[in-house]
């Protein structure tokens, strides 16, 4: 049996996730229709739709279903840049995820939108001067800020009640991607959007609910325009037929969740804590990325460069030896890419291609951590044999 | 695993052979393309998706390995210095030399494994002593040993063409459908697989630019203009407008591309005619002639699809060391300097040289 050390990148679906699911998916009724099936359909996402409200503390009308996570943050981006009345900077700092990196981008290209990324420092924190400076060299053209509530790759929390207060002073909205943040670090909308953050983005598949299946959580003082025309559900914001039983197998998800929140986070954290100490005392060379105390990081994250060899070398070989890792992001054809996030940390090319992630999760288990212990030694020794060989020498 | 059909049933069959196998994809570009377009079969998200499903069918593991730093430095860069120096280069050898089987191999070994196997068509038989020899594949149709002439005892000794013995391509890709493979009927790639539209003309005008300059005669005098020499190469008959015609009545054909200084040389088509082709760039694939000093008869193929010519060949000294000098017994016609000889002794490669300098059979006439 593999062991599996990639949550970030999906989680196990919850046992109670999937009878949930399956068993709302022999129901019929769309809940638009106004029969009593439509009705009974409608009662079932609501009741879903108020779970996953209770679990991101917001009111249920502020949760707006999406078809996962990218969809969450294309619709908080392209949906405030578009609302946002010609206001044309958009800032955000270096090592965002592609959901992110992708569409302003994107924005740039074919919007005219104009991007500031701010820097890192070597923790992967944004630089909050930096930050203010930007705001304050022209607040009025500042179409939003967006940024990752905890970093994807190496696990750095970022200060989001900071960042959102130095926007509100000037009424801009603040979009934080929580995609990887929720379910592991507790989150609370009220709050954050009381302090300035205009909507969260979350995603079901990442905390054991289904692929395919997210939620922006707007502010209801919030406006965006929308991506997807049509029937006008969910508050004129997300046209479509609503996917009830995603939904409430998302909710079910969202609800255990928070409620082992307090249980869970320690124990995994005491089991990253547990890999960490044991990667470093295997290889003393290895480098951990992001912020070493625990408070500045996610539970379940541990990021290594191991010096003189590639990523993609070791995740080979720990995968022939039966353990999953990742390399951070792949692209579409699966090239594992030099890790941006490391490169906006102010790294090296080489130290980003060294770059590997365990992500630890619900069904991990000390014998999973010792497992990588274990055949870590060997691969490491072989791809540092390896090294660079598919690069250019001297690079 | 390129994504074509050959190097699927190469896994195939490897792993029916008993080895382990895994299915390694090189990405060779840092953009690629997302569909397959014209006769290219590498290289776009759609062929890495055609060597993963093959790979999934056949129940190996598979990854992309990227590649793309060293084979733009290379093959692209190289190929462009190649033509910018006036040469004929060949990338797919130059990807066999550096890539394939050599940055490919080198990772490979190091992780662990004893071998690539690729879907070459090309044999590996061992002479008596047991040394690694190469050998052209059973279906001369297909045989690819032409562009694995570059390779050196050593990287044989690591490779695995488990097609070499395959009678035709129509077989394979037979096996192919049988194995369910989605590539089974898909086009083979013959372009140039960084040109996408096979414009290979106009991809080095973007790179190199185009600037008008001389074509010169044999004697050397000036008759006409060109718009940028990097656009012709040896043996061309088209596109060379000089306005009246050569004082015997006869076509001009390019002899000589000089980018230095931007001249083009025509001439008859007999000054074409090579009598002897030689290259300080040599290597041996396989165990080397006991005596290469001795003029030795073999074959000589100068490309890919070229018939072979029975010709001599030795070592020779030179003020700058050694070269390997090949004497045709019937001169070669439209031999380009950068181009490769392959030198073949029967059905085995004996070794190859870059082409770095041709004598014409037809001596300059006195004017």
């Amino acid at each position: 049996m593999a062991v599996y050390l990639d949550h970030a990148a999906t989680t196990p679906m919850l046992p109670a996730a999937i009878t949930a699911y399956t068993e709302a998916m022999t129901l019929v009724g769309n809940p638009a229709s106004i029969h009593s099936q439509g009705q009974n359909a409608k009662r079932m996402l609501e009741e879903a739709r108020e779970q996953v409200a209770a679990s991101v503390g917001s009111d249920p009308i502020e949760v707006v279903f999406t078809g996962g996570g990218t969809e969450a943050v294309n619709l908080a981006i392209k949906g405030f840049f578009w609302a946002r009345g010609g206001r044309r900077r958009i800032l955000a700092p270096g090592g965002e995820h592609h959901a992110t990196l992708d569409t302003i981008e994107w924005l740039v290209q074919h919007d005219g939108a104009i991007v500031e990324w701010l820097p890192l420092d070597d923790l992967g924190r944004v630089d909050l001067a930096a930050l203010e400076r930007s705001i304050a060299s022209d607040p009025e053209s500042v179409a939003l800020v967006t940024l990752l509530q905890a970093n994807n790759e190496v696990g750095t929390l970022q200060p989001t009640l900071r960042v959102a207060a130095l926007a509100a002073a000037h009424s801009i909205p603040v979009h934080v991607d929580a995609i990887s943040a929720y379910g592991h670090v507790p989150i609370d909308f009220r709050a954050v959007s009381a302090a300035g953050v205009s909507a969260i983005s979350i995603s079901a598949h990442k905390i054991g609910g289904p692929v395919g299946i997210g939620a922006l959580v707007l502010s209801r003082s919030a406006t965006v325009v929308p991506l997807i025309h049509g029937g006008g559900q969910q508050r004129q914001v997300r046209s479509g037929t609503q996917d009830v039983a995603a939904a409430i197998s998302f909710a079910v998800a969202a609800s255990v969740a928070i409620e082992g929140l307090e249980s869970e986070g320690p124990r995994i954290a005491a089991l990253r804590d547990r890999l960490v100490d044991g990667v470093l005392a295997a290889v003393p060379d290895a480098v951990l990325n992001g912020d070493p105390d625990a408070s500045g990081r996610l539970p379940g994250n541990a990021h290594f460069t191991f010096p003189g060899c590639e990523g993609d070398s070791l995740l080979f070989l720990l995968d022939a030896a039966g353990v999953s890792v990742s390399t951070g992001s792949a692209c579409q054809a699966g090239i594992p890419e030099p890790s941006h996030v490391l490169r906006a940390m102010g790294r090296s090319e080489t130290d980003a291609r060294g770059a590997l992630r365990m992500t630890l999760g619900r069904t991990s288990t000390e014998q999973d951590v010792d497992a990588l212990l274990a055949a870590l030694p060997a691969a490491y020794a072989q791809a540092s044999r390896a090294g660079f060989a598919d690069r250019v020498p001297g690079r | 695993m390129s994504g074509g059909v050959d190097s699927a049933v190469a896994a195939a069959r490897a792993v029916e052979a008993g080895h382990e196998v895994v299915g390694v994809h090189l990405a060779l570009s840092r953009m690629p393309g997302t569909l397959r377009t014209g006769s290219r079969g590498c290289c776009t998200i759609e062929d890495s998706m055609d060597a993963q499903r093959a790979a999934n069918i056949i129940g190996i593991p598979y990854y992309v390995w990227d590649f793309s730093e060293r084979f733009k430095l290379d093959v692209v860069d190289d190929f462009i210095a190649e033509y910018t120096a006036g040469r004929t280069p060949n990338p797919c050898m130059r990807c066999n030399e550096r890539i394939k089987f050599a940055a490919l191999l080198e990772k490979a070994l190091a992780l662990g494994f004893d071998a690539v196997a690729t879907g070459h068509y090309a044999s590996i038989e061992t002479d008596a002593d047991g040394n690694p020899e190469l050998h052209r594949a059973a279906a001369w149709a297909k045989d690819q040993s032409y562009v694995l002439g570059v390779l050196t005892a050593e990287q044989i000794a690591h490779s695995m063409f488990p097609l070499g013995a395959t009678p035709s391509k129509a077989e394979v890709r037979a096996e192919a459908a049988e194995r369910g493979f989605s590539v089974a009927t898909k086009p083979d790639s013959h372009d140039i697989c960084f040109i996408p539209d096979g414009d290979t003309r106009g991809w080095l005008a973007e790179r190199v630019g185009a600037e008008q300059g001389v074509v010169l005669d044999r004697s050397g005098a000036p008759i006409g203009q060109h718009e940028g020499a990097h656009a012709f190469t040896v043996g061309q008959r088209k596109g060379i407008n000089i306005g009246y015609p050569a004082p015997d009545g006869k076509p001009r054909f390019v002899l000589e591309v000089r980018p230095k200084t931007n001249e083009v040389v025509v001439g008859p088509r007999e000054a074409l005619d090579i009598a002897e082709i030689a290259g300080s760039k040599f290597t041996w694939a396989g165990r080397a002639p006991e005596h290469p000093e001795a003029a030795f008869a073999c074959e000589v193929q100068i490309r890919a699809h070229a018939d072979p010519v029975p010709a001599f060949a030795q070592v020779v000294a030179t003020d700058a060391g050694t070269e390997l000098k090949i004497t045709p017994d019937e001169p070669l016609n439209g031999v380009a300097p950068g181009q490769t000889a392959v030198v073949y002794v029967g059905t085995r490669v004996l070794g190859q040289c870059t082409i770095d300098r041709t004598v014409s059979a037809v001596p300059v006439p006195v004017t």
